[in-house]
């Protein structure tokens, strides 16, 4: 018996409306988020943290904040009030106004690490894992670099050439990229002997093509989980460096650099301390919490319900 | 094991080497002007001239460069810019209370971390491991001088057990050495024992699924005795690598608690050599805390005959 068919050509698919598109990409990313809140619901608190954090770093001029690096010394060391939300330092700064201010500077060199380490490691690690003289030079270099500690490395490059963002940011990323670097060449190790590289290499595809087409996209997840632990990582050692004296120009406010201030009157004025430390860590807790999470949802062997 | 170390040692040759190129470029290329540091804010020209060709910083970069790996070859890490003490000596003053904090961190972290983690893997998923690897992402995150600061503030103001800061050296009076480094040991020791749960619960939760776990559970071996001689065994050796590869972690967390305690240790050292811009002592101190992470990993790669014996080097 044979059923009746349309022949291809009488049968024509209306093309699908931008609505109709737009409808299934959106039932998509509901479906998915639903998803996502059913088997890893703390992505979605990280994640919502950390959309708040941005928030609160973008929108900080019109948060009713007040110049963050105001002196006002008559109001030294105000207990949070509704004045003070979150009440005054050592010299009558705001501390609700430099926290939400030092957010930016949290974010955005946190944020600025990750992106050139995703970038630099994918482009390092594609060569060292696929050409093997590469792989020896440019594998001793990154272990170099990594038997050095990283705090005390970035500490000296910051505290030389002088602390703007751009240089906090580039020392960050000097002390952190060989270990993504890694991540992805041992990924491509094992990639380049796939069956379907060994394919696509036999029906004569170029070595950029190769690399780009088909050992590329396997990276992409292990270097989106080292990617979310080392903007985690950068803005705890931004932090560091600020609380060092080693970062951002001081005047900026910054939340490693108010901890350093607080630290003189921590027995009468914890909240000096504790409110940029709380920040800080719920900052770094949500991002490292999306990190795991995501390491679980992108590894199969790892997942919850194999466990 | 001879051959093998021999060539491991060959091997870390250029790994050292670059090393000894990356310290030098990144202080001597970024700028900055010691012999003018030396010579003071209103200094005539001629001083700073003469002192810059008394450092040898008059000659080219690259022969700069050539001194200085000769001299480390030959042991000589040169003398502070500030005080004029060689650098060994410096180092070698700051050494006890360094590798005191860190002795003590690992004593505080190991019988602590190590068991939490096969529990955590061994109940994986209840409470009992939810609530472990809460705090373990906790200890992650948390900056560690805002943990020194909560410790201070808890133990040391409010409760007066510790004091807040300083260091007793051990021949001095050893009771207070080791009470003085309590509260930094145990901030470094938090930061660190949330890296290892994870590490051991990870590893656990892959040797528990082996097939020769449920063979020991089926011939009806003592729980405990499948966790400790089977389990755990098995697991050692990415733990060990993690607490080897975790010394330079372990070192970066102490140059900050440190700083917060106020401890005179290598770390303080190096960050008051930065401040001062003295080149030769962070040279030094940052290639011997390299070197002896290099020689670490090789420890670490020789233990693991002791923990598999189907390695043999």
């Amino acid at each position: 018996m044979q059923q009746d068919i349309q022949s291809p050509e009488t049968y024509v698919p209306a093309p699908p409306s931008v609505q109709d598109r737009l409808e299934v990409y959106w039932q998509a990313a509901v479906d998915k988020t639903q998803w996502t809140w059913r088997r890893h619901p703390m992505f979605i608190v990280g994640f919502i943290v950390l959309v708040i954090m941005g928030l609160l770093a973008v929108l900080a001029p019109v948060l009713g904040t007040v110049d963050p690096t105001a002196v006002d010394p008559p109001n030294r060391l105000k207990e949070p009030s509704a004045a003070y939300w979150f009440g005054t330092d050592f010299v009558g700064r705001d501390v609700y106004s430099r926290v939400i201010y030092g957010a930016r500077i949290s974010l955005a060199v946190g944020f600025a690490v990750g992106a050139l380490t995703a970038l630099s490691a994918a482009i390092l690690g594609l060569i060292a894992g696929y050409f093997n003289i590469a792989d020896l030079i440019l594998m001793r270099i990154m272990d170099a670099i990594m038997s050095i500690p990283n705090i005390l490395l970035a500490i000296a490059l910051v505290s030389i050439v002088g602390g703007n963002v751009a240089i906090v940011i580039f020392a960050i990323w000097f002390v952190v990229f060989p270990r993504a670097v890694r991540v992805v060449r041992s990924s491509v190790l094992s990639l380049r002997e796939e069956v379907y590289v060994e394919a696509a290499r036999a029906i004569g595809a170029k070595t950029p093509r190769i690399l780009f087409r088909h050992v590329f996209p396997g990276t992409i997840a292990p270097l989106m989980v080292t990617g979310t632990l080392i903007v985690a990582g950068a803005i705890l050692t931004e932090a560091i460096l600020s609380f060092l004296g080693a970062g951002i120009d001081p005047e900026t406010p910054a939340w490693g650099s108010m901890m350093a201030d607080g630290r003189r009157t921590i027995s009468q004025a914890l909240w000096v301390v504790g409110i940029p430390g709380g920040f800080l860590t719920v900052t770094v807790l949500a991002i490292n919490v999306m990190g795991d999470n995501l390491r679980d949802m992108l590894d199969p062997k790892l997942s919850r319900s194999a466990g | 094991m001879q051959r093998y170390l021999i060539q491991r040692l060959v091997a870390s040759i250029p790994v050292l080497f670059i090393l000894a190129v990356i310290i030098f470029a990144v202080l001597r290329v970024s700028g900055g002007d010691p012999a003018a540091i030396i010579a003071g804010k209103d200094a005539p020209q001629w001083q700073i001239e003469a002192i810059r060709k008394d450092l040898g910083l008059d000659r080219p970069v690259i022969s700069q460069l050539g001194i200085y790996l000769g001299d480390v070859l030959t042991g000589d890490l040169g003398k502070s810019i500030n005080s004029k003490i060689p650098v060994i000596r410096l180092i070698e003053q700051r050494v006890v209370p360094t590798v005191s904090i860190a002795i003590m961190t690992e004593l505080l972290t190991l019988p602590i971390s190590i068991p939490l983690g096969v529990l955590a893997a061994w109940k994986a998923n209840t409470w009992v491991d939810r609530s472990i690897m809460v705090f373990s992402s906790l200890g992650f995150s948390i900056p560690i001088f805002f943990l020194g600061f909560l410790l201070i503030k808890a133990f040391a103001l409010e409760l007066t057990w510790f004091p807040a800061a300083g260091y007793v050296p051990p021949e001095e009076h050893f009771g207070r050495f080791l009470h003085r480094l309590i509260l930094p040991s145990l901030a470094t020791a938090i930061i660190f024992w949330a890296f290892l749960v994870r590490m051991t619960r990870a590893t656990m939760i892959e040797v528990l699924r082996e097939d020769y776990i449920r063979t020991a559970r089926a011939k009806g071996l003592a729980e405990t005795s499948v966790l400790i001689r089977h389990a755990l065994k098995n697991a050692a050796l990415p733990i060990v690598t993690v607490v080897g590869w975790g010394i330079a972690e372990l070192f970066a967390g102490i140059v900050v608690t440190e700083q917060v305690f106020a401890v005179p240790g290598i770390g303080r050292l190096i960050v008051d050599s930065i401040v001062r811009r003295d080149y030769p002592v962070i040279q030094g101190a940052m290639l011997i805390v390299a070197v002896l992470q290099v020689v670490v990993n090789l420890i670490t790669d020789l233990s693991y005959a002791l923990f598999d014996p189907r390695i043999k080097y």
